[in-house]
């Protein structure tokens, strides 16, 4: 019974168009926002575009799109774990090319 | 538990939403890290080949670039409001947005062929002698920007297959406002599509 309520609970969030239609103009906002970013050829642009603008946007689609927003805090946790063993891959790659 | 008992348990119908997702997800979270090693061995190399690799993204078209993003941002959108709809009891608009993200699928993986194309027409395809005349990391920028981009194409190609089932299943009202995580599941498989090109825009084509 209590697993029927959660589950009921769990999807009471959506039942319009209106938050996703915003999402993607946010998304459409920032890939434009990108764009003019590189355009500029200016390196430390370019850097945050890369590691600000792009991972918002992949935040933006798992936060909204793939309903992690609604999610319970353990798929959360598994998101962030994930993540976390890509960046810890990410860091011992480079702690070995860059010491040779 | 008599015969008849037994009869009745393995008609009823089982349905396990929760667990339906968490292993959608757990396929996510393999193709996060099976692109993710892809990505890592691109940061390797750029790092190794920062001026090869910055010269050869000035040769792959941004405008293409930016045009299937949005293309394929749109699809996301229409994925997502395909689910809506058929949780508000509006199949016809739920097929509808189906159909539209097939088509806006299908738009992109056009684009890409004519981009590959214009590539092959210029003697750059993987092991082509103009190519191997190259540095060396700029070989390496167009093995892995072949390599990535015609993974994710396939992936592409995969999504929009799925989805011509979930149509027919719509149709046939075996996907309901009821019961819809086949659809909401290609929806997770969509937007994780979505989300490794947003990824592979900056690297391959804005990097230049």
């Amino acid at each position: 019974m209590s697993t029927m309520i959660e589950s009921e609970a769990e999807h009471q969030h959506v039942l319009g168009y209106g938050t996703f239609i915003k999402v993607w103009v946010a998304l459409v906002i920032l890939t434009l926002a990108l764009v003019g970013l590189s355009a500029t050829h200016n390196q430390a642009l370019m850097l945050l575009g890369l590691l600000v603008i792009t991972p918002s946007k992949a935040s933006l689609v798992f936060y909204y799109f793939m309903h992690l927003k609604y999610e319970n805090a353990a798929l959360k946790y598994m998101v962030l774990a994930t993540l976390g063993v890509l960046v810890i891959f990410l860091g011992l790659t480079f702690t070995d090319y860059l010491n040779r | 538990m008599d015969a008849s008992a037994e009869g009745q348990v393995t008609h009823a119908e089982h349905r396990d939403y929760a667990g339906a997702k968490l292993g959608m997800w757990i396929f996510v979270f393999t193709e996060l890290v099976l692109f993710g090693g892809l990505f890592i061995a691109y940061s390797v190399y750029r790092e190794m080949h920062p001026h090869d690799f910055h010269h050869a993204s000035g040769e792959l078209n941004v405008t293409l670039g930016v045009i299937n993003t949005l293309v394929l941002l749109t699809s996301s959108l229409t994925m997502v409001l395909s689910i809506v709809a058929i949780r508000l009891r509006r199949k016809g608009q739920s097929m509808l947005f189906l159909g539209s993200t097939m088509l806006l699928g299908c738009i992109f993986l056009v684009n890409k062929f004519f981009e590959w194309r214009a590539k092959f027409h210029h003697g750059l395809y993987p092991g082509s002698e103009h190519l191997m005349a190259r540095p060396p990391g700029e070989r390496l920028f167009f093995g892995l920007y072949f390599g990535m981009t015609g993974l994710h194409g396939l992936h592409v190609t995969v999504g929009v297959t799925v989805m011509a089932f979930m149509m027919a299943l719509l149709r046939k009202d075996r996907i309901r406002h009821d019961d819809f995580i086949k659809l909401e599941n290609t929806g997770l498989y969509w937007h994780l599509v979505d989300v490794i090109w947003i990824f592979l825009l900056p690297l391959f084509y804005l990097a230049a």
